[in-house]
């Protein structure tokens, strides 16, 4: 008894070093996002995913890349229950989202914050009340809103600029509105569609750093990009997506956990060439 | 309770940011409610002339000049007694006599009756009688003049002379009004179903001019209902504007054309019609509903996904 207990304790250190320290639960949990054999066929027979299985664990850095049209985006939207897969089961925190009845889904992407590469903000809304209708939807408080979303702008850089509309905004700034917006409920999850599809290069190292500060506070982030050279000069995992099919998934050696966000910022920009951004 | 201020909130910010395509709901629901707020009395007005007129159908049954009290007052018995007979009014020669004068000076006619020689009365008495229902009249007007012997119809009492019916002119004016009334009733049909079409058009442009919104809305996690109230509440103040506005028109124009025409045409005067007030509510109540499941229906397609 005395031993096994000592087993589950050494296990349970083993995973906590691998892990960023403030998470810190005991019993194993189910990975965050599981796809088992998904398979998504459009009406007309395009195939844009074939028999994806993936696995990504709680406070993992994940990025999907691929050419245009691999099925990344199909991917993303079958997370977030916006298409259901032809076959195959995809699975949130251990739970298939396919047996959520309708009234469920909402309380699903609560758990999950979206970006995108074209940003979704609401256009006749400021900056602040972008951030509130997020904690708006789920019946916060209002003492829990004035508390949350100046923080959530602090975090990306934007307290300064609460009264601005989002056309008054540049890419760079709608993108961390728009991080701000997926991050402010804390979700577990945070799925990023071409973040920086539509930046720079310069401002997208700063959203990229933006999200690993955001995975740095223990959540899991799951980026979708095209971009390879800066996606293989951020050194973490990287799942490979060509017609539909995983063709490479590497993430042993690639990882440097122990690395700082400024650190990481730096290094990456200085690989990439180009200057930090100011904002 | 919060939670209702915030819908109130969004509904109203809504109403302001896109003020053009509410405007043009709310125009479309006023003339929907002013073409309503007219055909609805006028509906009524003539349906009422109608029961108006089938009140005044009756048989008339004249007697003979020499008909004696308990001769008259047996054969009111009798007809009292026949089926389907409601009402038995007798009308003597002199009441005949006033009857034809009221009607001559409500024509604006010269007052024939004084012409008469030496104050002789030519009318003759009658009994009026009026069946329980329009339909019946030939069956009393049958009892009253069974088939004799050689199959003409005889009067059941000698003291009558004879039964008319004031029938075949109803029959006309029945039709005549019934045919309008059904016009009208198919012609408010028709227009009140292409305004609902109009102001459904309306409030989905303006829905659809948000359809990212929505969408946007849905990714954050908002339910589908989170959604809809806002676009309900616009709704239902496009509706409760458009209804005043339409019940501020109709007002205006009661006071200038209806009221002044109603002291000189008989025609008019809507006795039957409904009261002006509980017209504004009904007709503010159908503004609101219209327009609130209209916003909520049309946002069932883009809710869907």
């Amino acid at each position: 008894m005395a031993r096994h207990q000592t087993k589950a304790l050494s296990r349970g250190r083993e995973r906590a070093a691998r892990r960023p320290e403030h998470v810190t639960e005991r019993r194993p949990r189910p990975p965050i996002v599981e796809l088992r054999r998904a398979t998504k066929i459009y009406p007309g027979g395009h195939v844009a995913l074939e028999r994806v299985s993936l696995r990504v664990d709680r406070g993992e850095f994940v990025f999907l890349v691929g050419p245009t049209g691999c099925g990344k985006s199909t991917l993303i939207k079958l997370l977030i229950r916006e298409l259901q897969p032809t076959e195959g089961e995809v699975l949130i925190a251990g739970r298939d989202i396919a047996t959520l009845g309708r009234d469920r889904i909402p309380q699903l992407r609560r758990r999950i914050g979206t970006v995108f590469q074209d940003f979704k903000l609401l256009p006749d809304r400021n900056v602040y009340d972008n951030v509130a209708y997020a904690l708006q939807v789920i019946g916060a408080s209002r003492g829990e809103i004035r508390k949350k979303v100046p923080d959530a702008l602090r975090l990306v850089g934007l307290a300064d600029k609460t009264k601005s509309l989002p056309d008054q905004l540049s890419g760079g700034e709608q993108q961390r509105l728009a991080v701000a917006r997926a991050f402010v409920n804390h979700p577990p999850l945070l799925l990023a569609d071409e973040p920086t599809g539509n930046l720079d290069p310069a401002t997208s190292v700063g959203i990229m750093q933006l999200l690993y500060r955001i995975n740095r506070t223990g959540t899991t982030v799951f980026v979708v990009s095209h971009d390879r050279e800066l996606v293989n000069k951020m050194r973490r995992r990287v799942i490979g997506l060509d017609h539909g099919r995983v063709v490479r998934d590497q993430s042993a050696g690639m990882y440097t956990d122990e690395e700082s966000t400024r650190e990481f910022a730096a290094r990456v920009r200085a690989e990439l060439g180009v200057e930090e951004e100011r904002y | 309770m919060g939670r209702v201020f915030f819908f109130i909130g969004e509904g109203l910010r809504a109403l302001r940011r896109s003020a053009a395509p509410s405007a043009a709901a709310i125009v479309t629901v006023a003339v929907t409610m002013v073409l309503l707020g007219v055909l609805v009395p006028v509906i009524q007005a003539t349906s009422g002339k109608t029961e108006e007129v089938r009140d005044q159908v009756s048989l008339n049954v004249y007697l003979y000049d020499d008909a004696t009290p308990e001769e008259t007052t047996e054969l009111e018995t009798t007809i009292q007694g026949l089926p389907h007979v409601a009402e038995v009014e007798y009308v003597d020669k002199d009441e005949a006599m006033a009857i034809l004068r009221d009607r001559l000076e409500a024509k604006d006619q010269e007052d024939l009756t004084a012409q008469l020689p030496g104050g002789h009365n030519p009318l003759p008495a009658s009994f009026n009688i009026k069946p329980d229902d329009l339909d019946n009249l030939p069956s009393i007007s049958a009892a009253l003049m069974p088939p004799g012997a050689d199959g003409t119809p005889q009067p059941i009492s000698p003291v009558i002379e004879e039964v008319g019916e004031s029938r075949e002119e109803a029959n006309t004016i029945t039709k005549v009004t019934g045919a309008l009334k059904w016009g009208l009733t198919i012609v408010a049909g028709l227009l009140l179903v292409a305004s609902l079409l109009l102001v459904g058009n309306t409030i989905r442009l303006s829905i659809y001019a948000r359809r990212r919104e929505v969408e946007v809305m849905q990714l954050v996690g908002a339910t589908n209902w989170f959604i809809r109230w806002p676009f309900v509440v616009e709704g239902i103040v496009c509706g409760l504007i458009g209804g005043l506005v339409a019940v501020f028109i109709l007002f205006l124009g009661k006071e200038t054309v209806v009221d002044p025409l109603a002291d000189t045409f008989n025609l008019v005067t809507a006795e039957n019609t409904i009261a002006f007030t509980k017209l504004t509510v009904l007709l503010l109540l159908a503004a609101m509903t219209v327009s609130a499941i209209g916003s909520g229906l049309t946002l069932r397609r883009f809710l869907r996904v």
